[in-house]
């Protein structure tokens, strides 16, 4: 598939403040991005250079091919739903909606025809009178996407739309976009700062930090296989362990941590013999038993202290050295403080990270 | 409890002390008397009459609406479009800016009444309709440079980005989101820069002539002249027109809350 937009060493400063660093991004035809990172990482900038309503200060923006820096936002074609869903108060639903298609100079029966499917589309048909003003934040927002979704755009960006919902209703709306996504092939920009909000919907996960991208990947490898520290920690919980490099074999290393035990695991990036760097464990990859097993890599424990969690038992454990979190499934026996245990993980399960 | 009633007692003497030179003149409009002075001996309309069939006093209600009308739509094309212009962060010295446009507030009307009769002469404007409309604009601007910056500060900036977004070309958004969503406070601009032209009796004492004379400027001689209780009329009339203006700006208000 071809590249449809591209940012080309786009860089923002406001002031002297640098809030978009040298970013070289490329998203394709109907895919969903998701732009994920903390608050203040340059995440909303980048958006609005693509939607044109910032200039980059230095850098190209390409779309289908074609630099659209010196294009103005209303001829950019681009449908932005915003947090505050950016209603107009003074309008009904119906008059919302059709404000885009009006702008581009469709006839009165089609505008009204598109305007009808749109609201079937968000499940709104029968508040077509309303004013925002009396619709509950989830209808707003479901007007709002109607609307950036109505007039058929080249690509659709989001900023943090969800962010204003409470919880059950911001997990309905990411199931309901993600299939509108599938649905219609769009092209989708989605900025978040929720991490399992980006896992749940996206194709691909771009992970901001600073105003520069740290890792883009799938879903799957941005958890799986943190490049850095930072997405290590940033997306889902990890145990991060100090170790220094022994050995380099292919797509693994073995390292020793300070208490002596040797570890072999799966490496992001490359790393030499010798250097220090360090291990990411997710929690939920950790195995406990009393005896010593089969497994590769076996850490020697002492339990802390032990919460159940409903779906899972999170168990606090304190190595010689270090401390180590597991989350057991929900099936898993209880470990009292004070238990002697083996925490065991595979290779596959832990990742060599370098600082 | 007591401090109920000290709150209470207080409130009403306040109103009162406000009021006070209302209650003082209204009831004199009604008098049949020929002096503007209690007791009054019998209740007519006779000054009602006068102010609306003597010359001087049509010509100067006459005036007054003439001049109201062009003060009231210069000031708020002026004071709208800076209002506007004041709203761009782009521009220098903004803060200084915003002050500059509510000078004449707090500048004493004599001084600008002396500095408008220098500059109007020198383009030969003094004793003309253009003259006084533009010395009241002066003075007009400024509330609706509040109202209209007010009304605009109320507005999402994030809903014309969404506009501009959707295919409006910035005149559009314009046009489209941002004048309607003003629109209360262009109206309550606009009423109070008529009120404050109707009201304006210093600077129509330096720029107008005998031509010119408003209803204000007209109670304000005869008060000098002869006290006749046609003053009283025409204060009886200040007051429903303001009564009435006031009406108008609350009720476009709710009706404008209303489609919101
Ligand atoms: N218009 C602006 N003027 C000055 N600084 C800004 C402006 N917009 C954003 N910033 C700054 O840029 C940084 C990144 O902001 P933003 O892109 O909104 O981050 P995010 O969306 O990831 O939370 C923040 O430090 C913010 O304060
Ligand atoms: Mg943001």
């Amino acid at each position: 598939m071809a590249e449809f937009i591209r940012f080309e060493r786009i860089t923002k400063f406001y002031g002297p403040l640098c809030v978009v660093e040298n970013l070289d991004l490329g998203i394709e035809k109907g895919e969903f991005v998701s732009l994920l990172g903390p608050s203040g990482s340059g995440k909303t900038t980048l958006l609005m250079m693509l939607a044109g309503f910032e200039q980059p200060t230095s850098g190209n923006i390409l779309l289908d091919g074609t630099a659209i820096n010196a294009v103005p936002t209303h001829k950019r074609d681009m449908g932005v739903v915003f947090q505050s869903y950016a209603l107009f108060p003074h309008m009904s639903v119906g008059e919302n909606i059709a404000f885009p298609l009006q702008m581009r100079g469709i006839g009165k029966a089609e505008v009204d025809e598109r305007v009808k499917r749109a609201l079937g589309m968000v499940q709104l048909s029968a508040l077509v009178d309303r004013r925002p003003s009396q619709l509950s934040g989830g209808q707003q927002q479901r007007v709002a996407l109607a609307r950036a979704l109505v007039f058929e755009p080249r690509v659709v960006l989001m900023d943090e739309p969800l962010g204003a919902l409470d919880k059950n209703l911001r997990e309905q709306m990411q199931l309901d976009i993600r299939d509108l996504h599938r649905r219609l092939g769009l092209t989708i920009v989605f900025v978040t700062h929720d991490q399992s909000e980006a896992l749940t919907m996206s194709d691909r996960v771009a992970v901001f930090n600073k105003g520069r991208i740290e890792q883009i990947g799938t879903p799957r490898q941005v958890y799986d296989e943190p490049a850095t520290r930072f997405v290590a920690e940033f997306i889902g919980e990890t145990n991060l362990v100090e170790g220094v490099v022994e050995a380099v074999q292919g797509q693994e290393a073995t390292v020793r941590l300070p208490s002596g035990a040797q570890i072999v695991s799966a490496v992001s990036g490359t790393v030499a013999r010798g250097q220090s760097v360090f291990l990411s464990i997710r929690p939920e990859r950790v195995d406990l038993s009393e005896a010593r097993g089969e497994a590769r890599n076996v850490l020697e424990t002492e339990v802390t202290d032990s919460v159940y969690q409903g779906d899972h038992l999170r168990v606090q454990l304190q190595n010689a050295t270090h401390p180590l979190i597991a989350k057991l499934g929900r099936r898993s026996r209880e470990f009292p403080p004070g238990t002697k245990v083996f925490a065991a993980f595979s290779a596959g399960d832990c990742r060599v990270i370098a600082p | 409890m007591p401090m109920k009633i000290a709150k209470a007692t207080f409130a009403t003497l306040t109103i009162l002390f406000l009021v006070a030179p209302l209650i003082a003149i209204l009831p004199l409009a009604f008098t049949s008397s020929v002096i503007l002075t209690y007791p009054i001996p019998s209740w007519s309309l006779r000054w009602f009459e006068e102010l609306f069939f003597a010359d001087a006093w049509r010509r100067a209600i006459v005036n007054s609406l003439i001049i109201g009308t062009g003060t009231t739509l210069l000031a708020t094309i002026l004071g709208t479009a800076a209002s506007l212009g004041l709203r761009n962060r782009l521009i220098l010295f903004r803060g200084t800016m915003r002050t500059l446009f509510l000078l004449p507030m707090v500048v004493p009307a004599v001084v600008l009444g002396v500095g408008m009769q220098v500059l109007l002469a020198g383009f030969g404007l003094t004793n003309s309709y253009l003259g006084v409309i533009i010395a009241h604009t002066v003075v007009a601007v400024p509330f609706v440079v509040v109202s209209v910056t007010g009304a605009l500060a109320g507005i999402d900036e994030r809903v014309e980005l969404a506009a501009q977004s959707l295919g409006a070309a910035p005149i559009t958004v314009f046009r489209r989101i941002t004048l309607p969503l003003a629109m209360p406070g262009v109206l309550s601009g606009a009423v109070l820069a008529f009120a404050t032209s109707l009201d304006e009796v210093v600077l129509t004492l330096f720029v107008a002539g005998p031509n010119q004379r408003t209803l204000a400027r007209q109670m304000f001689s005869s008060i000098r002249e002869n006290i006749s209780p046609a003053i009283a009329a025409a204060a009886f009339l200040f007051i429903v027109a303001t009564v009435v203006i006031g009406l108008v700006v609350v009720l476009s208000r709710s009706m404008l809350a209303k489609r919101r």
